[in-house]
Order: structure tokens, then sequence, then C-alpha cells
């Protein structure tokens, strides 16, 4: 077992290495230093405590839709329009908030219900891909992908149709709203302490109904052997639901926090492609709750420290996605050779 | 609109589905082999990108599909050898080249943005192309176009009449099978997921070269077509007529779109862009309706005559995929 853990840690390691070495070949090929791009990616992420701060930025909704994916991943369900549900959680806040705006609640209720009703946006955008899965028998792949695009659509439709801005509407979004509706803030930096509080308690529980729940060991069987499960009596289509329902949540709470303490308003870009950074993450971490908080920090941190790239060294800030995806590539190849070694070895 | 204005657009959806077509094409060979090349929205960035520089550096427009094709056909062998060597899901190894190979090719491409490249002229085919009508729809086009047509073709021609194309079909359906009848099931299934990764490839400098030429990064609105493709390439039920047939209906609701902005203001350009989307979460709920359990739950309590022509309707829409699809061939 030990020796086990041993063997596996190797060909992570060696996966590292050779996903570093495969970029750097890439860098060198357009004439860039290595190192010096290495260290502007630390020194953008980690270098003050306000870009700290944005990294923090970025790692919150990638933890939740890492949380989340982490329960459709149990149940066998690959949820590519988990983007669509980050989409939809943030329009549903923008809703919630445009409804309560004249309202005589306090502002705490109202981020709290605008919170909660992105939470319920995403699971209803989830329920489509759902649906379409179990009675449409529409692979869950090509809904949620249809339902990404569609969701984009909604979101650029509301910016420049009901909800633009007085007078003409923009890319910029929509109105801003007033600043006691925002997520409260550290002084001086843009992260919330509470966005904090919420991606944590999301990956959590999610960790503890995954490893300590009757719920979670049913899921678990539902993916591992869909057919066994129902024979053995497990409601699979009902835990199919479930999971996209919790998954939806989770990524709806993610874009309802880019509402409700970054952007103030609805933007189209508004969930910057964290959904399917949040699948790369999950794959990453071999679908194990425990690792989703570093790795989803060092990937908010290559994302937020490759924006220093165009501006130091006039490379396209895409290079965090294309060390993000070669690091997924590599691990995912490693763990084949591992088993095809192994299964040699025996 | 005049009957002329109308035969141009519709010769420009004619060309502007080619890409789409090599693209459905090459995804329809690589699954009837039982592989499912996910990667496909990043290879076509990523060959779309990589035709235009290699065109703009060697100023040759061939060179430049090549490139794009040899591009295809890397990323293919990488989902080749992962799936079928190393065993590891196919799915999850394709979205990671989607997502890698898209980033790649806005890191790349970032010199070659918005600078003017070769691109493909028309060639009208002489005396064809007088033709009234027929002629200004299918023979005033530019030859990767052309090449579109063959492709529909020859790809069903292959498939559905020669014995190579049946022994490809038992590789996709019953891979057991085909091996006990001297086929080399995992060879053949590289052999193919590379030509098929080729063709996909091809759609790259189909589009930079030719449909929209040039290389515009992010804003150059190709990011979406691969998925598009993927989607056409069930719609078509792993047939590549039906499947072409797919690709003109997209461009042609594109087309349509953009001819009906000036009528419907109040709708935003980039909603009209994507309404082909919702159109093809519907179709595929039609044509996938038929596998649902409880579809043959309700028909089997349906009065007879109603159950027949129910099923009738529902057959003819279903398609399936070939059996074996992502699944791994191992002899005992």
């Amino acid at each position: 077992m030990i020796k086990d853990r041993f063997g596996n840690l190797a060909y992570q390691l060696a996966a590292l290495l050779l996903a570093f070495g495969v970029v750097s070949l890439i860098l060198i090929s357009v004439d860039a230093s290595p190192s010096e791009t290495y260290k502007n990616i630390f020194k953008g992420s980690f270098g003050e405590m306000r870009k700290f701060a944005e990294v923090l930025v970025a790692f919150v909704p990638l933890l939740l839709v890492t949380a989340g994916l982490l329960v459709t991943f149990s149940s066998g369900l690959w949820n590519i329009g988990v983007e669509g549900q980050v989409v939809l959680g943030a329009i549903a806040t923008t809703w919630v908030y445009r409804l309560l705006l004249e309202s005589s609640l306090p502002p705490a209720v109202i981020i709290a219900l605008a919170i909660l009703g992105g939470m319920v946006g995403g699971a209803i955008w989830a329920a489509l891909a759902g649906i379409l899965k179990v009675f449409g028998g529409v692979n869950e792949i090509f809904g949620g992908l249809g339902l990404n695009f569609v969701s984009t659509a909604l979101t650029i439709y509301l910016i420049f149709g009901p909800w633009k801005r007085p007078g003409v509407a923009s890319m910029s979004g929509t109105v801003p709203f007033p600043d006691e509706f925002s997520l409260p803030l550290l002084a001086n930096l843009r992260i919330s302490p509470w966005a904090l509080v919420i991606a944590f308690v999301g990956i959590v529980v999610i960790y503890f109904m995954l490893q300590g729940t009757y719920f979670g060991l049913r899921l678990k069987a539902v993916g591992k052997n869909f057919r066994a499960a129902y024979l053995l009596g497990i409601p699979t289509w009902q835990y199919a639901m479930y999971s996209f329902l919790i998954c939806g949540a989770l990524a709806g709470a993610a874009g309802a926090v880019q509402v409700a303490a970054v952007y103030h308003r609805l933007i189209p870009s508004i969930s910057s492609g964290y959904g399917y950074l949040g699948l790369m993450v999950a794959m990453l971490i071999n679908y194990q709750a425990l690792w989703a908080v570093p790795v989803a920090l060092f990937f908010a941190a290559l994302n937020i420290g490759s924006i220093q790239l165009p501006i130091v060294m006039k490379l396209d800030s895409s290079l965090s996605g294309v060390l993000q995806g070669v690091l997924v590539l590599f691990v995912l190849l490693a763990a084949g050779v591992r088993q095809k070694f192994g299964r040699k070895a025996q | 609109m005049s009957q002329e204005t109308m035969l141009i657009g519709l010769a420009g959806v004619l060309a502007s589905a080619s890409p789409l077509i090599f693209a459905v094409i090459g995804e329809t060979l690589s699954e009837r082999a039982g592989v499912i090349n996910l990667s496909m929205n990043g290879t076509i960035l990523l060959a779309a990108m990589g035709g235009f520089a290699v065109a703009y550096t060697t100023d040759n427009i061939v060179l430049g599909f090549l490139g794009g094709m040899l591009i295809g056909a890397l990323v293919a062998l990488v989902v080749a050898f992962a799936s079928i060597t190393l065993q590891q899901s196919q799915v999850a190894v394709g979205f990671v080249l989607a997502l890698t190979c898209r980033d790649l090719s806005y890191f790349l491409g970032n010199p070659y943005m918005g600078l003017p490249g070769p691109r493909l002229q028309a060639l009208p085919i002489p005396v064809l192309s007088d033709i009234p009508v027929i002629g200004q729809l299918f023979f005033r086009h530019d030859v990767i176009t052309y090449i579109s047509f063959i492709a529909i073709f020859l790809a069903w021609l292959w498939i559905f009449r020669t014995r190579p194309g049946l022994m490809l079909q038992g590789i996709g359906e019953k891979p057991a099978a085909a091996y006990i009848r001297g086929a080399n099931v995992n060879v053949m299934r590289y052999v193919y997921t590379i030509i098929g990764g080729a063709l996909i490839g091809l759609a790259g400098p189909a589009f930079s070269l030719a449909t929209r030429a040039g290389w515009m990064g992010t804003i150059s609105g190709l990011d979406g077509f691969g998925w598009i493709a993927l989607s056409i390439t069930i719609f078509g039920g792993w047939n590549p007529v039906r499947g072409a047939l797919g690709a003109y209906l997209f461009a042609f609701l594109q087309w349509l779109g953009l001819v009906l902005q000036p009528v419907l203001t109040q709708v935003p350009s980039q909603v009209l862009q994507v309404a082909p989307f919702p159109l093809m979460i519907l179709t595929l709920l039609l044509v996938n309706i038929g596998n649902a359990e409880w579809v043959e739950r309700t028909l089997a309590a349906m009065p007879e005559s109603a159950r027949k022509i129910f099923a009738k309707i529902l057959r003819a829409m279903r398609t399936s995929p070939p059996a074996a699809l992502g699944v791994p061939f191992e002899r005992d």
C-alpha cells in the first residue's frame, strides 16, 4: 500500500516535470525565456497582497465549481454544462437583486436571497441537462454544451434587451448595483471573506457528503456500475438528477459570487470559463475532494499570474491555459502508463 | 429579396458549411471505428491558426492546408495513444486536448493576429457554371468547397459500399467479431482516428484560408464550431450524407440569422448567431428520444394502430451510435 502510494506520487511528479518541460519548449520556440516567464507568473500571483487577493477572487468560483463537479463525476456523469450553470447562477442573482432593488429589506437579507436565487438558477439549468439526459436520452455532454451556448446568448440578450443600461446598452454590462448590495470586501482589497467562507463550506459539505454518508456511497455506486446499482435497488435516475441539482446549485453559487462580490452587475463573460477550468481541476485531482483546495488555488494563481505576461513580456496570457491543459494531459497519460505497467508486472 | 441575392446567399451557405463538413466526416470515420475524438473544437482552432501561419510564412496555400491536416492528425494520434494503447477515458483526454489546443492556438497565433494573408480564390468551372441556378449554386466556388462535395460522396461510398468500409463498421459495432474475421482492431482504430483527425484538421485552414480568411485569435468567432460539428455528427447518425445535410442546415440557419437581422432589430445579433444551438438540442432530443426507456413503455401501452405510427416516426428519426463507441478493445 505504502509502496503503491509512493509509486503513484513518482508518476505524478514525472508528469508535472514533463508538463513544465513541454511548456518550456513551447516558450523557447517563441523566443521567450521559460524561467523569466515562470518568475513573472509567480510574481503576478503571489508578489503582492493585492495580487494574491485577485488569486483568491478567482479561487472562490473555481473551488465551488470543482466541489459541484466532484458530485457529478462520482455518479459517472460528464457535466460539461457546468459553465452554463455558473452563468445562470449569475443571471438569477442579478434578477433577485433587481426585484429587491426598491425593497425595504436589510441589505444582508437581500444579498442572502440573491445568492440563494443564484443557487436555484444554477440548479434549474443543471436540471434541464439532467432531464434531457434521463428522459430524452441526450448525452449530458451535448445537452450541456448546447445549454452553455444558450446561457451565453441569454446573458447577452438580457444585457442588450430588458436589462440594458438607461440610454445605450453596452458590452460592459448592466447598471452596477449600489454598494450596500455587495458582499463586504476586505479593506483596500477586492476579495470578500464571505465569498471564501461560501467556497470552503461548499467543498467541506461535499467532502463529508461523499466520504461519510449513505447518500454519497450510493451515488458512487451508481457512478461505478450503473447497471449493478440499478439491480441492487438504487433508484439510479433519481440519483443522477440529485447529482445534477447539487452540482448546479454549487455552480450557481459560483455565479452568484461573481455578481455579488466581484462585478456587482451582470457582464457578458460573467463565468470567465471557470466551469471548464473546474472540469480540469476535478480531473487533475482524480476526483479526490481533499486535493481540490490546493489545486484550485494553483490553477487560480496561474490564471491571475499570467495576466502579467502580455504587459511584461508581450506573451499571450492564454499560456496559463496551455500549462494547465498540458499538466492534466500528462497526469492522465501517466496514470495510463502506470496501469499498463502495473498490469504487465503482475 | 431578389432571386439573384437569394442564390448568392444560398451558394454562400454551401461554401461556409464546407469546413464543418470535413470535421463531421472526420469525426464520423473516427467514431465509426469506435473512438470519440472530443478534441475537435481545439483541433480546428489550432489547425486554423497553424494552417494560416504556414501559408503566410511560406506564401504557399497548399502547404497551409497540409499543415492543418498534419496538426489534426497529430492531435488525433495523442487521442488514439491515450485511449487505445493506454486505455484512458477518451472523453477525458479529448476534452483536455480541446481546451489545450484552443489556448495553444491563441498563444502561438498571437503574432499572426489580423495579418492579411493568402486565401483561396473562387474557381468557376467553365460551362457548368453557366447553367442557370445550378451553376450559380454549385459551380462558382473555391477548390476546397468542391473537395467538400466530393468528400461527402467518397466517405459514403467507402463506409457503405466497400469491403474495408464494412470492416470499419465491424470494428465499431462488434470489435470481437471483426477480430475473429482477421481485422487488427486496434491498428485499424489508430488508422481511422488519425485519418479522421487529418480531416478534422482540414476544417481549420478551410476556415482561415477560405471561408473566414485570416487569423483573428479569440475574436475569430471560430470557438464553438468543433462542438457544433460533434453535435452534427450525432444528428447525422454517423452517416456522411446525413451529417453533411446537418452541416448545411446549420449554415443555413446562421445565414438566416444574418438575413433576419434588419427585420428583428430588437434582437441583438449575438443572440441570432446562437439560435442554431437550441435547435441543435431539439434535434438531438428528437433523434435520441426513441432510445429512452419511458418512451418504449409509453409505446407499449398504446393501442396497436397508434403504436405502429409512433414507432415508425421514432425509428425514422432515431440514430444510434456504434455499439463499441468509447469501449477499449482487448484480445483475451
